[in-house]
């Protein structure tokens, strides 16, 4: 899947760009692309050390796995694969209650520590586990309480009612969640029904 | 009023939480400041060990913008959209929306100075551009940070969630604003 979408786009946009008389761009866009995805991990350093630091304290002071046991009627039935109380639940709440605040630059660290730790329980080290694809599923889907940047686009703009977008917005992203989850269940109970796992995937 | 508040909570979340973090391992005796160095090593790796996964994708990305596929897709998409209700202007920030944060973030800005916060377009500009996240940019990064090169139906699931939070940003705008 990602294969043939990846293939898309650069097969596609490079054909577009030769019907459009453009083909010099496409050389300047790949090495500029290529430094732009460079320079946005070399950004994500700073933030990655300060938080990793921040989440092994709040780690060692028990929070996580008290996060964790908090959630844990809900981890049976979203994440059936993990066990209750392991660390990688509280990483994920902290995750999507960023996410639910709308804290970009914290989410992202919160996430990866999931990540890692959801990787620590993977049978499959280069393939994604069910757990990791609901955690995505969750995480891409995730209800916004506080649209903050939008709000802040719309008051520069001139607004006379800049917040009038916050309603809607958590009524799509709350549509958005609840159908994605459902989704995974069903696709999950499907996988279970007896066919195997088909690795190619 | 509204907006007041939604500042507050984005100027003071972040000092709370850590403030939070801070005060809860100094009462569990913690060693706040050893845990804090033996943490923050694994930040470094983390964020290097992205860089394949995202200078792969940023490639493609900005290869399928510049070269102005991303127009063909969107004007193929319109008769789509517009039998839900949507107007052909939103069309390149619908399709961008899930490949890169900062070009939609761009277009959205865009389409909000240009027709208006409070037109029906910069209405739901603003409502597409809060209820959908950049889903190649997660999928990147969080399977990027573990090493996981086959995706299973994150993809899709990530697509879909997308695409939902799309038709019901739609649905909403159309039956509130119009």
């Amino acid at each position: 899947m990602i294969n043939l979408i990846w293939l898309f786009l650069i097969l596609g946009g490079i054909a577009v760009a030769a019907c459009n008389g453009r083909i010099d761009l496409v050389t300047e866009t790949f090495f500029g692309a290529a430094n732009d995805g460079v320079r946005v991990c070399l950004d994500l350093i700073g933030l990655m050390t300060l938080w990793m630091g921040m989440l092994e304290v709040a780690r060692q002071a028990g929070l996580i796995r008290l996060l964790a046991r908090l959630v844990r009627p809900l981890t049976v039935i979203l994440f059936p694969d993990i066990p209750p109380q392991h660390p990688a639940m509280g990483a994920i709440i902290m995750n999507i209650s960023a996410n639910i605040l709308g804290l970009g630059n914290a989410a992202t660290p919160f996430g990866l520590k999931a990540m890692q730790e959801l990787q620590k329980l993977n049978p499959w080290p280069d393939t994604a586990s069910n757990a990791m694809c609901t955690f995505l599923a969750l995480n891409t889907s995730c209800i916004v309480l506080i649209p903050a940047t939008i709000v802040g686009v719309r008051v520069a703009a001139g607004s006379i009612n800049a917040t009038e977008i916050v309603a809607p917005t958590i009524f799509a992203t709350g549509f958005s969640m609840f159908f994605v989850i459902m989704l995974d269940i069903i696709w999950r109970s499907y996988l279970k029904a007896g066919h195997r796992r088909r690795r190619k995937w | 009023m509204v907006v007041l508040t939604l500042e507050a909570v984005s100027r003071w979340s972040i000092p709370v939480l850590v403030f939070f973090f801070l005060l809860l391992g100094w009462v569990r005796r913690v060693p706040v400041y050893e845990a804090f160095i033996q943490g923050a090593g694994e930040g470094f790796q983390t964020a290097i060990r992205i860089i394949p996964y995202l200078v792969a994708m940023f490639v493609a990305i900005k290869v399928f913008r510049v070269s102005g596929a991303l127009e063909i897709m969107a004007h193929a998409c319109a008769p789509v959209l517009r039998l839900f209700g949507a107007p052909v202007e939103i069309l390149p920030l619908a399709i961008m929306r899930p490949l890169s944060g900062s070009s939609a973030l761009g277009l959205a800005t865009e389409l909000i100075k240009t027709y208006g916060p409070d037109s029906f377009i910069g209405r739901l500009a603003s409502v597409m551009q809060g209820s959908t996240d950049t889903t190649f940019f997660v999928l990147t990064v969080y399977f990027g940070s573990v090493g996981i090169r086959r995706y299973r139906h994150a993809v899709i699931l990530g697509l879909l969630a997308d695409l939902s939070g799309l038709f019901a940003s739609i649905w909403i705008c159309n039956h509130l604003f119009k």
